[in-house]
């Protein structure tokens, strides 16, 4: 009994704000402005505007979720060969820039990529042509990288780390080289982490509208804008739960992908 | 019959701490060596630089009349049995057998048959779509060896195998391998702290401490006749003494005078007795040519074991199926072939290794 009571403050904190305002979501998300239901809210994923945002997003999760993953296996790797712990220094470097604002380090780069911006200041200065940095599906995709790339990297660290080196040494030992090991055994056991990594940069990327904002400026809208908006400036709550629900698909079809390849949590990041 | 692997002048530091001093080591083909000796005398490195894990800081490892000391391990004519079996826990059983056939892309039906032919040698026929995680210590053990020997290497590694598992299994897996070796006929490099284990299985024995061969040779010899203090203490138990060489074949300890075997020690030299507790036998305390008390007495099982103090104090280490009960008077009588003479250390390093063990 008391231990029901300990869980007490949680249940109130899970009830007041998440099972309610996820309620109420649905809610919005189902009904018009008069209170009836309707799917039209969701159906309006498909227009023009709505479902070329949709597109986008998906598009540029994707392809800033791949370059995370390029990057950070092979970073990974050799963070392990190294036999760094996990509070080593390179380990602390690694993780620092996630402690300072993650609006801070946005706008920093928003200060690199500006028209008259720090790069296009140094690219004058070596009287090299400006370049237009800014406004980009390439600046959208930078700032995701360098805000997300920590969590490719950490949860795939984890696993490597629990591969035993014998492991590895025996499939030298049977003859295969590095890229054979690379596929047959480095990759195939670790993919719980791979999983989670992937799962832990594309279910932000797909959301983020403040990436967008900044380093996009008005010009690229991406499904959380235009979610984002519907709430502040347009005022439409109705519309803006419907596409969230829609959003929240993919962010499920994703939980239930590390659930299934992740059943023992090795990939869990912190 | 030449040698098969010939490991010449290798020495190896990790960090620093030199762990093998110019070793030399041959291995004659189809043969079973082993590698005692107690953990950090460089066994598992040696092993180790013959599989290609480790780089030798110097010298060459020769295989078969080539010099493979820079070959990486897949390029090697020779397979590993590792300590936790590192058995391939993202595939079954017969997945993992196959590895190094697939990654040599021999045909599939090649492959078929020798998973099976590997899971019959290895008494787990059927087993092929088994999980890793499904299987007993020992039974991981027996694929781990499985996947080894389809490659047919010429050379089986083992480090120390049967090291996780409990004893009734240990042994069974010791009669497993010598049966699996002399099927196979191939050379077998095992490595192990397990003097028992050595002597069960080994045709050659080489004892290693600190980075050095202290002897090598038969388990008959190496238990029997061994080279230095160290090597008589850590295989089995025996008493070890000091003794005066008065000639040829006769040897003083503690003031009486024993009949021996060895020679060429010189006249009144200083020497290592070395007297395996089960070579003495207690007779009465006249027929004796020592006199001593019973001190100690524990019943082992298959013998007794007791302790006799002699005047001068040393305790004697004795097995016997005679009981000899605490306080009575005995005499210590030893067969001259028992006793084994050893010359003094060198230095005091030697000596201080012999004594700590």
């Amino acid at each position: 009994m008391s231990k029901k009571l300990l869980s007490g403050p949680y249940l109130v904190w899970m009830m007041g704000f998440t099972v309610i305002p996820l309620l109420l979501i649905v809610y919005y998300g189902l009904t018009d402005k008069s209170g009836a239901f309707t799917l039209a809210n969701i159906i309006s994923i498909a227009t023009a505007e709505h479902s070329k945002a949709l597109w986008l997003s998906l598009g540029l999760s994707f392809i800033s979720t791949l370059i995370c993953l390029v990057l950070a296996y092979p970073l990974a790797m050799v963070l392990r060969k190294r036999g760094v712990g996990r509070g080593s220094f390179v380990v602390f470097i690694f993780i620092l820039p996630m402690w300072m604002n993650f609006l801070l380090r946005t706008l920093a780069w928003q200060t690199l990529l500006e028209r008259n911006g720090v790069i296009n200041g140094i690219l004058s200065a070596l009287h090299l042509p400006n370049q237009s940095l800014i406004n980009t599906p390439g600046a959208i995709i930078l700032g995701m990288v360098y805000n997300f790339l920590p969590f490719m990297v950490l949860p795939i660290y984890n696993v490597l780390c629990k591969i035993d080196d014998n492991t590895i040494n025996a499939a030298h030992d049977l003859g295969a080289d590095f890229y054979q090991t690379l596929v047959r055994i480095w990759l195939p056991l670790s993919v719980p982490g791979i999983i989670s990594g992937i799962t832990m940069v594309f279910v932000p990327a797909l959301t983020t509208f403040v990436i967008s904002n900044l380093l996009g400026g008005s010009k690229i809208l991406l499904i959380g804008n235009v979610i984002e908006q519907e709430f502040t400036r347009g005022s439409n709550w109705h519309l803006g739960s419907g596409l969230s629900l829609v959003l929240m698909i993919f962010i499920l079809a994703s939980m239930a992908l590390i659930a299934k390849y992740d059943k023992d949590g090795e990939g869990t990041a912190f | 019959m030449g040698n098969l692997i010939d490991l010449i002048n290798i020495s190896k530091s990790f960090d620093g701490t030199l762990v093998l001093d110019d070793l030399n080591l041959s291995v004659k083909e189809n043969t079973f060596v082993t590698l005692l000796g107690p953990s950090g005398c460089g066994k598992t490195t040696t092993l180790r630089i013959i599989g290609g894990f480790e780089r030798a800081n110097k010298g060459r490892v020769i295989f078969d009349g080539q010099d493979i000391s820079d070959l990486p391990p897949n390029k090697r004519q020779l397979n590993t049995v590792f300590q936790k079996y590192a058995l391939f826990t993202h595939m079954n059983i017969a997945e993992n057998i196959a590895f190094g056939l697939k990654i040599k892309n021999k045909p599939k039906a090649y492959i078929q048959d020798k998973i099976k032919y590997a899971l019959k040698l290895v008494n787990l026929d059927g087993y092929e779509n088994r999980s890793v995680d499904s299987l007993s210590g020992g039974q991981q053990q027996r694929i781990a060896i499985a996947r080894a020997i389809v490659n047919e290497p010429r050379v089986l590694l083992l480090d120390e195998p049967l090291g996780a598992l409990d004893l009734k299994l240990r042994q069974d897996m010791q009669y497993e391998l010598i049966r699996l070796k002399n099927e196979l006929g191939i050379t077998f490099i095992y490595v192990t702290h397990d003097q028992e284990e050595a002597l069960t299985m080994s045709d050659t024995i080489v004892v290693m401490n600190q980075g050095y061969i202290q002897q090598m040779g038969t388990p008959e010899q190496i238990y029997n006749e061994p080279e230095n203090a160290f090597v008589a203490d850590f295989i089995g138990e025996s008493n070890i003494v000091h003794g005066t060489m008065i000639r040829d074949e006769l040897v003083e300890i503690f003031g009486s005078r024993f009949a021996c075997v060895d020679k060429g020690f010189g006249t009144n030299t200083p020497v290592d007795v070395v007297i395996r507790p089960e070579d003495i036998d207690l007779v009465s305390p006249e027929e004796g040519s020592l006199k001593g008390v019973c001190t100690h007495l524990i019943f082992k099982g298959v013998h007794y074991e007791m302790e006799v103090t002699t005047s001068d104090g040393f305790e004697w280490l004795v097995h016997s199926t005679d009981m000899c009960p605490v306080g009575k008077e005995v005499g210590i009588h030893v067969d001259p072939f028992d006793i084994q003479i050893m010359n003094k250390p060198a230095s005091e390093d030697e000596e201080a290794v012999g004594v700590n063990e």
